[in-house]
């Protein structure tokens, strides 16, 4: 059953990434649109993820409620040495929920949706880059839990190079998503050109801050990139991945939807599966080196049997109905 | 202010938003579901724009319910590491089920919230129904959650380690029910309440006055209709905590002395350096019966718990009375609504009933936020009730001040926007006069 669990979390992890992602994306290609054309991203964003959008959060809720109740020792690892990015996500993630609903459920139109638009972005940059932080942090073995001072317990944990970097890939990764994910959406040939040129755009950023992170490691000592070229399984995942984005890079300019949306998704899978490949099952490394794992700070007994068994009956209601919103909502999107 | 008291007040502060938004998205539902039933049966143009409008709040309601409460689910360890790891896979259950049931309702509200004229329209309630079901759900796994904390069982504490861990028993803890029963008729009468005030308030304005009476009426049936029930489940909690946290009880009536016939104390100002309580009305015997059912029983008092282990008296008692006393007030306006209704249709006529409804519109979330203290302050100084305390559940990072004033300003801000977008959305409502459908920016919007 543990493993069951552990599939579950991974399944919300790599969910929330992927249709959260593309949700904090959307802010950010927006931030990225010229002014004269942002009202309508607006409008084609909220007809394409309004209906899924409060769902695609829920998958961080349930990654967040299988650490506590069968990981409890990195979830409270977590919560005290990344307090602070922890608290930086959140209220991100308060920001960009509200300014979302709110701006469309305000009844007069007026300056308040300049408020509004204005949290939206920056809060859609905000949440995926300290995400990213706190991934970064996890992996990064600066989490110290004898630390001495309050620098190296709460701030030297999270702030280096190293996590910064994950952070801003975690950004350009959510804007690729959306992007790829919108020009699906357009009928517009202008704004599609539009949508496709800034793809391209993230893809690269994407592609270079992908290069950052492992320059990051190098500096920062840690052995990534070695430790990553002799990893086969890990390095072929990312290689697999660059091979899509070149596939990728030349089904945009035709812009066939679907293919172009999976090969996204696909390719961020792949990443996320090559971090996750070579950590597994560590999940905080730890600056004494007793990390914290996916097998030893289980809940072991009872615990993770009931979790498994609620994973499974809840993603039987989940997920078909999940999948049928989903469906409805691609195959005639939300008028507004 | 000291990191203990920083982040109990943190916590607090975002327990206390989080119930009203969690209040009004779980039961509003039920109010815009009924209306849409009714618009299916009668095909009454008021009834479909009063679920249009209702719908709007609902969301609005749901979004700032789903953030905050993701909020406190970091919040618990972000505050009280030491809580989550020991009762993390203890009391989790009610949680993993309670992520599918949000989960279900997100899914759902947007089936609902999309869905007009796309979907069969019984297929279309029903995605409504499911909303306020998955969101009572939810409301009844989280608060059994919290009786787990009042009442824990489903594991045996051996040499400070916490073993034989069973998550079935912790979630059917002897608190779950007396607790989620008394919260969801709390919901259900302080939003019937609250958004039959604000009709209320439309309705002497006196603009789309049919389509006022008709949502007036929806909230306070069901507002009524709890609020009449719940002294019956107050009891039930009354006798459940005298057996269960005795001490709890002890300080809601400010009882500082264990005594047999022990007397029901009304208002009052305790004074814990004496002992004592100065200007209350005593009813003899009573607080025995209220709490075993005889009016010769012994009751508990403060006395039979060491000083460190004394839950705060002067306002677990004070909440104590305002919740009843309020509870009292909603309960009469109950019976005057359905008094009115049978034998005396013409006072719904009249300003005065129209302007006591207005003035019970905060009432009910008032007694709500009154009832969480007497709860959490009540199980005082234990996080986990008489096996952890809270103090040694707090994080060891400092200056949670910091954070405190942060959240504060994030909740403020919150509330006041939610307030502004509520007004704006009531203020633009159409004229709905006419027996024709007027189309407007309100009927587009979904």
């Amino acid at each position: 059953m543990l493993y069951v669990v552990i599939a579950f979390l991974c399944l919300a992890i790599l969910m929330y990434l992927l249709l959260g992602g593309a949700d904090f994306g959307a802010g950010i290609v927006e931030l990225i649109t010229p002014g004269a054309v942002r009202e309508k991203v607006r409008t084609i964003t909220y007809s394409t993820i309004g209906p899924i959008w409060e769902a695609n959060h829920m998958w961080l809720i349930i990654a967040i409620v299988i650490l506590f109740v069968g990981f409890p020792p990195i979830y409270t690892m977590l919560s005290v040495h990344l307090h602070i990015p922890l608290v930086l996500m959140l209220l991100g993630i308060i920001g960009r929920g509200t300014a979302f609903i709110f701006r469309h459920y305000d009844a007069v139109k007026d300056d308040m949706q300049r408020v509004y638009n204005l949290i939206f972005t920056y809060s859609s940059f905000i949440t995926p880059f300290f995400l990213g932080v706190i991934a970064g942090a996890m992996v990064s073995g600066q989490i110290d839990p004898n630390a001495p001072d309050f620098y190296s317990a709460y701030i030297g944990s999270w702030l280096h190079l190293f996590s910064i970097s994950v952070g801003i890939f975690t950004v350009a990764i959510c804007g690729f998503l959306a992007a790829v994910f919108l020009i699906g959406e357009v009928e517009d040939e202008a704004i599609k050109a539009l949508f496709i040129q800034r793809a391209k755009v993230l893809t690269f950023l994407t592609f270079i801050s992908g290069g950052l992170v492992f320059l990051a490691a190098e500096i920062d000592g840690l052995s990534l990139t070695k430790e990553r070229f002799t990893d086969w399984v890990s390095l072929s995942f990312l290689i697999l991945a660059t091979v899509c984005l070149v596939i990728l890079w030349k089904y945009l300019r035709t812009g066939h939807k679907t293919i172009c949306r999976l090969l996204a998704g696909f390719q961020i899978t792949l990443i996320l599966g090559s971090f996750g490949y070579h950590y597994f099952p560590d999940f905080i490394i730890v600056k004494s080196g007793e990390n914290l794992s996916l097998f030893n700070s289980a809940a072991m007994g009872l615990p993770i049997e009931t979790l498994g068994w609620a994973l499974l009956l809840g993603s039987l209601l989940i997920l078909p109905s999940l999948f049928y919103l989903i469906y409805s909502f691609q195959r005639r999107p939300a008028e507004l | 202010m000291d990191d203990l008291i920083a982040a109990r007040s943190q916590m607090a502060l975002s327990m206390a938003f989080h119930i009203i938004f969690a209040c009004i998205g779980m039961v509003m539902p039920f109010f815009m579901a009924t209306s849409h039933y009714k618009y299916l049966k009668t095909n009454d143009y008021h009834q479909k724009e009063l679920t249009k409008a209702w719908s709007r709040g609902v969301a609005i309601f749901f979004v700032t319910g789903a953030v905050s409460g993701t909020m406190l689910s970091f919040e618990l360890g972000l505050l009280w590491p030491e809580f989550m790891l020991y009762a993390g896979p203890i009391f989790g259950m009610p949680f993993s089920l309670e992520g599918t049931a949000f989960f279900i309702e997100a899914i759902a509200l947007g089936f609902y919230l999309y869905g007009w004229d796309r979907f069969n329209k019984w297929f279309h309630w029903f995605t409504g129904v499911v909303v306020g079901l998955s969101g009572l759900a939810s409301g009844i796994l989280v608060v059994a959650a919290n009786g787990w904390m009042n009442s824990p069982t489903g594991f045996d504490y051996v040499d400070g380690k916490y073993i034989n861990i069973d998550p079935i028993a912790a979630l059917f803890n002897d608190a779950w029910f007396t607790q989620a029963l008394h919260m969801s008729l709390a919901a259900f009468a302080a939003t019937g309440f609250a958004v039959a005030g604000i009709h209320a308030l439309m309705l002497i304005n006196g603009k789309n006055k049919v389509f006022h009476w008709k949502a007036f009426r929806i909230a306070i049936v069901y507002g009524g209709i709890a609020a009449l029930l719940q002294p019956i489940s107050g009891d039930i909690s009354a006798k459940d905590i005298a057996v269960r946290q005795p001490a709890k009880l002890a300080a809601m009536e400010a009882h500082f002395e264990t005594s047999k016939s022990a007397s029901l104390l009304i208002g009052g100002i305790p004074d814990v350096e004496n002992k004592e309580v100065n200007y209350g009305i005593k009813i003899p015997g009573a607080l025995s019966f209220l709490a075993h059912g005889d009016f010769e029983k012994e009751v508990i008092g403060l006395d039979q718990f060491p000083e460190d282990e004394q839950p705060p008296v002067m306002i677990t008692h004070f909440a104590f009375q305002i919740m009843v006393g309020l509870g009292m007030i909603m309960m009469g306006l109950s019976v005057l609504y359905f008094f009115s209704t049978w034998k005396k249709e013409y006072w719904q006529e009249k300003r005065w009933f129209l302007w006591l409804f207005v003035l019970a519109t905060p009432l009910g979330f008032m007694a709500v936020e009154a009832g969480w203290t007497v709860t959490e302050l009540g199980r005082q100084p234990w996080i986990i009730y008489g096996f952890m305390k809270t103090k040694d559940a707090l994080t060891p990072i400092p200056g949670i001040q910091v954070s405190f004033m942060i959240f504060t300003a994030v909740y403020v801000s919150l509330s006041a926007i939610v307030s502004f977008l509520l007004y704006r959305q009531i203020k633009s409502l159409p004229n709905m006069e006419g027996e024709q459908p007027i189309v407007n920016q309100s009927s587009t919007q979904h």
